[in-house]
Order: structure tokens, then C-alpha cells, then sequence
């Protein structure tokens, strides 16, 4: 497992992110990007001290944190695969490159392989519909998806 | 002269490995001992041929694609810089049928040149719209936007200048500018292109956008889906704020107009105007019931603009060239040029600029060349997830929103996506209630409870339980959806459900039934 920081360096982390961002209109969806940037998830321990910045409820930064897809609980694995499940994709055969995936890495959609290695997530369209099947590893941007792309992959993310 | 190279750093060229043929390029440049410069350009939209590379020679720009990096040695030793023949040969962008069959006014320069320099962007009749609006009283620019027959591209296609009009009139301390650039649709990138490829005019459209109404701030609303847009927009936002086109006096005018980019979290529901909004304002992204218009209460409770990529980077064209130039273009009620993005299992996909008008037959068929697979076509979706399914039947169906509609269709933000013959409908079906159960922000019932009920009729459906009761049950619940959700998302989710049974009534018949026919 990953190592977790200490409560009281996530709070100062976390104040040093908040003074940065805090002047900007809206600046709750910013300041989350920027912890998940930095922690790599959005901690627990992140949420009373923006609340308290903000003057905000924890209840409100909680309701937004879950809102959104992106923000994690959780640290991710190593490497973060998003693999595009939308119509595009799908129309190009997206099921079945799931399923093989899903089977080379032993793993299922929002999971994290064992070794902590690789995260595997679905996301719904890439922008990238006139090279379907489509993915994202660590925000590279990968398409027309095959087999033999498939099996580069699996190496890139256990090596 | 050093030769130039452009080699697209646009996100669809890049997952194909125009990276790799970069590389491959400068070195090779380097082992030659050549002086060269490497463009990094946008995409021309024709992404059967990405990774294509042009070089400027005395006759003109010269492509080659799909290059691969494994083409770069041999490119050098047929003299690619000069415009020498080779396997990947193109000849002159510019006629290259799928783009010479194009009209565009949008993406005039998206491909063509640099994407962050200014200079380029002058040199091809950027910024001239923005002159030509300082010249001009608000609420002229407003007529003019009017006059064009804009209409919103982000799907609902109401018109721009109207909604403009109602934030010039609506009194406000401040305003702003809204840019949703949630390009959430499955089988739509034209916004990606745009801030990738040309993000100078989309800084110009709302920049006019913000003499016209009195806003002073803009806002791009860019997906987190889209890291290599959200980093251009960024860059050619700081370009442009040195160069005087942003800030406390734009182009030296007495007015002053200033951006900001923002990154979206994954919600498709932010896509969706007043979602977004509030997205923005740092809550979930929770649709809001109208009244209030957005022009009379919106971010932040004040009077704002929210537009589509595409509507805001027309806008430039409109006020360079003029309402009547544009308007001339399209048919019926729909004017002007949209940018169609073919995809799915489509043999030539990518982005192609047209006036409204051409059949969907015309735009899969003989543009797109049916599918990538050689199958028969089966089904296409027009306007993204929440788009209804077309059967070759209705192909005669002209690109225009009345039509679309009058077909229980909508054209959305123009993504259209080619199934072949094998796709199952009512898998289909069954995604499209999945897809709102998901993304659903949960606040109005039909949406939320209904995407659930609906996915759990179309499986027993699927597993032949009381197959015409729950058929009839289906509609019934896609009845209420439309007419009883707060948003799009609920309310047009139906539309491919619906269209699925409709045209497609075999896929959803008894699997007994279904498997003995086959």
C-alpha cells in the first residue's frame, strides 16, 4: 500500500493549495484539482480545512467531492487506464476490449491491481471518436485499439 | 528558406502517434545535419489520414499520411521537404477530396497554422471580426449575430443573438461570458479541434461576445477528459492577454474583457447550462429550474452568456464577413455551416464543415464511405448519447434541426456514430438508460428513478419476462421521462430508447424468437 501522509502535513499542504487558489471566483472544484494533484486523491483529512477556508459546510465539500467522478478517496494505482466505454467506441468493439483487459490485468472496472500497479476505469468518450476504440494511460492519449496495443500496455504498466 | 514541417499535435493525431513521427522526424533532421522548423499544428479533421505532415514548399503546403514513424527514413530519401513523391503522398492538402468537398468558415485555420501564434492567426484573418466589433455599438454587434442566424451548437440550437440580446438588456453590476466546452457526447470532438487547433478564435468570439452584452469575464468550461485543450486554451490565453487582445483594454479599445479556463471533474450532467454553472460557482453540478434564464440570473446570479465552442468561434467569422455571408449558407431555418463529426465504425471519419442541408445518406455514405468494418451500415446515431438511432430508412433525412426533429430525431452537437449490422438495439437501449442512471445529478425523479426502472425493464426484456407488457411499460416510462425531466439528460435519453424499438423492433423481441430468426 501506498504511504498515507500524516494528518497534520496534509493539513499544511492543503492550506498551501487553498492561499494559492482561494482568490479565484468559485474556487472549490480548482482547489480539489489541486489537492488530487498533489496527493494523488482528494484525503479525508483535506476536507474540514477547505470547509474551514471557505466558510463552507463539511457537509457541502463532502456533497461535491463525491459529486464528481474524478475525485478519488483513494490513492490509484501506480498507472490510471481509462478505457472509453461510449457509443463510439463501443461501435468498434469497446466490450470486448474490456473484457480482455479486464482479463490480462485480472482486475475489474474501478479497480487496482494487487501490486498496486495499474487502476483500470471506464470513462464515457475521450473526443477521440474517429480512432475508436479509444483509452488514456496517465493522461497519454491512445487509438484504434487492437490486440497488439493491448498487450503493449499491459507490459507499460507492469514494467 | 528553412523548410517548414507540421506535424498535428492534436489530441486524435497524438493517440495515433504523431508523437512518435515527431521524434523520429527531428532526429532524422538531426542526423541530415538539416535545418528545419517543426510546426506543431492542429488537425485538419481527416483522421484516416493521421498522423498527416505537411511541409511548406514553393508550391505550397504538401501532405503525406498516414505517416508512420517507420515511413520517416524513407519520407528523407524521397525528399519529403521539397514536396518529393512517396507511398504516403497526399499532394496538396487542400485537395484532398474529404477536405475539398468542405465548407469552412469555423475551421478556416484549424490544421493551417500555428495554433498559438497571433501572427499566424492575423495573417489568416483572425482578429478582423474583433476590429470590426469595436467599430460597432453593442447592441449593433447583437443585430449582426441576430441577423446571421446563429444557432446555439451545443444541441438545443436556439439563437445566439437572442440570448445575447437578453444579457445586453438585462441590467448587472457584472456579467459574464460562459464557454461550456463539455464536450460530454460520444462521437463529437469538434470543440476539442477548435482549442486545439485554432484556440485564438474561440478567445475572439467570446471576447465580441463580451463587447456585445457588457461582460467584463469570461469562463471556458473545459472537460478534464480533454488535458491537451485545457493546456492550449491556457497557453493561447497568456499569448493573448501580452498581446493586448485580453485585459483592461482590448486592442486598445475602451473595453476591457479578461478569461479564465476551468476544468470540469468527470460529470456529464455539467454539459448541461445551468449544471455547469453552478459546477462553476464550486457545488455539484445540480441542474437548476428555469426560470431564471441563465441571461437574467446565472453565474454567480448574475446576467450571463452561455454558448457552445462552436457558436462563440462562429462568431468571428459572422462579424468579419458579415450577417448575410454567413447567413446564406444552410437551409430553412437552419443557417450557416456545421462542423459534422462522422464517427464509430466509419471507414473516412473525422470533421466535416458543411452548410446545413446534405442527407445523412450523403454524410455516411459518400463522405464517410460506410464502415470501417465493410459491414452494412445498421443504425447511426446522431447527436450523442442522447441522440436517437437512425436505420438506412430515414437517410434521405436533411442535416438541418427542424428535419432532425420532425424524424423524432435531434442533430445535438452533430456527432453522428455508424454501427454495422452487428450491433444489438436493444443493448443499445439498455446503455442509454444505463449512461443517465449514471451520469443522472439525481435532482429531478423521471431522471433519476426512471433511469434505473428503465434499465431493469430492458433486462427482462432481454430475458423474455413479459416481453409485451414491459415494452409497453418502456414507453410509458420513456413518456414520462420527456415530458417529466428537469434537463436534456432526462428528457432525451428516451430518444434512443425509443428510436431503437421503433425502428429496430426485431432486436427486441423474445430471445427464443430472436435467436431462431437468426
Amino acid at each position: 500500500m501506498p504511504m498515507q501522509p500524516a494528518s497534520t502535513e496534509i493539513t499544511s499542504r492543503t492550506t498551501a493549495i487553498i492561499q494559492e487558489l482561494k482568490g479565484l471566483e468559485g474556487p472549490l472544484l480548482p482547489i480539489l484539482h489541486g489537492i488530487q494533484e498533489e496527493f494523488g486523491h482528494v484525503p479525508q483529512d483535506a476536507l474540514p480545512v477547505i470547509a474551514e477556508a471557505l466558510n463552507i459546510s463539511r457537509a457541502e465539500v463532502h456533497g461535491v467531492v463525491t459529486f464528481y467522478h474524478d475525485y478519488r478517496r483513494h490513492p490509484a494505482g501506480r498507472h490510471v487506464l481509462k478505457l472509453c466505454q461510449a457509443e463510439s467506441c463501443q461501435s468498434m468493439g469497446s466490450d470486448a476490449i474490456a473484457a480482455k483487459l479486464k482479463q490480462l490485468l485480472g482486475i475489474g472496472f474501478h479497480e487496482t491491481t494487487r501490486d498496486g500497479s495499474v487502476t483500470l476505469e471506464p470513462v464515457y468518450c475521450l473526443g477521440l471518436c474517429a480512432c475508436s476504440p479509444a483509452a488514456m494511460l496517465d493522461g497519454e492519449v491512445i487509438g484504434r485499439l487492437d490486440d497488439e496495443k493491448l498487450d503493449e500496455i499491459v507490459a507499460e504498466v507492469r514494467s | 528558406m528553412i523548410p517548414r514541417i507540421y506535424i498535428p499535435a492534436d489530441s486524435g493525431a497524438l493517440a495515433l502517434g504523431a508523437e512518435k513521427v515527431a521524434k523520429a522526424i527531428a532526429s532524422e533532421l538531426a542526423e541530415r545535419g538539416i535545418e528545419a522548423k517543426i510546426v506543431r499544428n492542429g488537425s485538419r479533421g481527416a483522421y484516416f489520414l493521421e498522423p498527416m505532415v505537411e511541409v511548406a514548399t514553393a508550391n505550397g503546403r504538401v501532405a503525406y499520411g498516414p505517416v508512420k514513424p517507420s515511413d520517416v527514413k524513407s519520407l528523407f530519401e524521397s525528399g519529403f521537404l521539397t514536396g518529393g513523391h512517396h507511398k504516403r503522398w497526399l499532394g496538396a492538402p487542400d485537395k484532398i477530396p474529404f477536405l475539398a468537398k468542405q465548407t469552412r468558415l469555423t475551421f478556416a485555420r484549424c490544421g493551417v497554422i500555428d495554433p498559438l501564434s497571433l501572427e499566424s492567426y492575423k495573417k489568416h484573418g483572425g482578429l478582423n471580426g474583433l476590429t470590426n466589433a469595436l467599430g460597432l455599438t453593442p447592441a449593433a454587434i447583437v443585430a449582426q449575430v441576430t441577423e446571421s442566424g446563429l444557432r446555439g451548437r451545443g444541441g438545443a440550437g436556439f439563437p445566439t443573438g437572442i440570448k445575447w440580446k437578453t444579457v445586453l438588456d438585462t441590467a448587472g453590476d457584472r456579467k459574464y461570458i460562459v464557454c461550456n466546452a463539455d464536450e460530454g457526447d460520444s462521437g463529437t470532438f469538434a470543440d476539442r479541434m477548435i482549442m486545439e487547433g485554432d484556440p485564438f478564435v474561440l478567445i475572439e468570439g467570446m471576447t465580441i461576445a463580451g463587447i456585445a452584452t457588457g461582460a467584463t469575464k469570461g469562463f471556458v468550461y473545459v472537460r478534464s477528459e480533454y488535458p491537451h485543450a485545457v493546456a492550449m486554451m491556457n497557453k493561447a490565453v497568456e499569448v493573448a492577454r501580452k498581446a493586448g487582445v485580453l485585459g483592461a483594454s482590448v486592442l486598445g479599445s475602451p473595453y476591457a474583457f479578461d478569461m479564465e479556463i476551468r476544468v470540469g471533474a468527470g460529470a456529464y450532467v455539467c454539459g448541461e447550462e445551468t449544471a455547469l454553472l453552478d459546477s462553476l460557482e464550486g457545488k455539484r453540478g445540480m441542474v437548476r429550474a428555469k426560470p431564471p434564464l441563465p441571461a437574467h440570473k446565472g453565474l454567480f446570479g448574475k446576467p450571463t452568456v452561455i454558448n457552445n465552442v462552436i457558436s462563440l468561434a462562429s462568431v468571428p467569422i459572422i462579424m468579419d464577413k458579415g450577417a448575410a455571408f454567413y447567413k446564406d449558407f444552410g437551409m430553412g431555418r437552419s443557417r450557416g455551416t456545421i462542423p459534422i463529426q462522422i464517427a464509430g465504425n466509419i471507414r473516412y471519419g473525422g470533421l466535416f464543415e458543411a452548410a446545413f442541408g446534405m442527407t445523412l445518406g450523403e454524410i455516411v455514405d459518400d463522405i464517410g464511405g460506410g464502415t470501417a468494418t465493410g459491414r452494412p451500415v445498421k443504425a447511426v446515431q446522431v447527436g450523442g448519447p442522447l441522440g436517437a438511432y437512425f436505420p438506412r430508412a430515414l437517410f434521405d433525412t436533411p442535416f438541418d434541426y427542424e428535419a432532425f426533429a420532425a424524424k423524432d430525431g435531434l442533430i445535438g452537437h452533430a456527432g453522428i456514430v455508424v454501427f454495422d449490422d452487428t450491433a444489438d438495439m436493444l443493448k443499445q437501449a439498455r446503455f442509454a438508460m444505463e449512461f443517465c442512471a449514471i451520469e443522472s445529478c439525481g435532482k429531478c425523479t423521471p431522471c433519476r428513478i426512471g433511469s434505473t426502472r428503465g434499465v431493469e425493464t430492458i433486462d427482462k426484456l432481454a430475458a423474455g419476462i413479459e416481453p409485451e407488457k414491459n415494452l409497453a411499460l418502456v414507453a410509458d416510462l420513456c413518456n414520462t421521462m420527456k415530458f417529466g425531466s428537469l434537463c436534456a439528460l432526462g428528457g432525451f435519453t428516451p430518444y434512443p430508447v425509443m428510436s431503437s424499438i421503433t425502428h429496430f423492433p426485431d432486436d427486441f423481441k423474445p430471445a427464443p424468437v430472436r435467436v431462431a430468426a437468426e
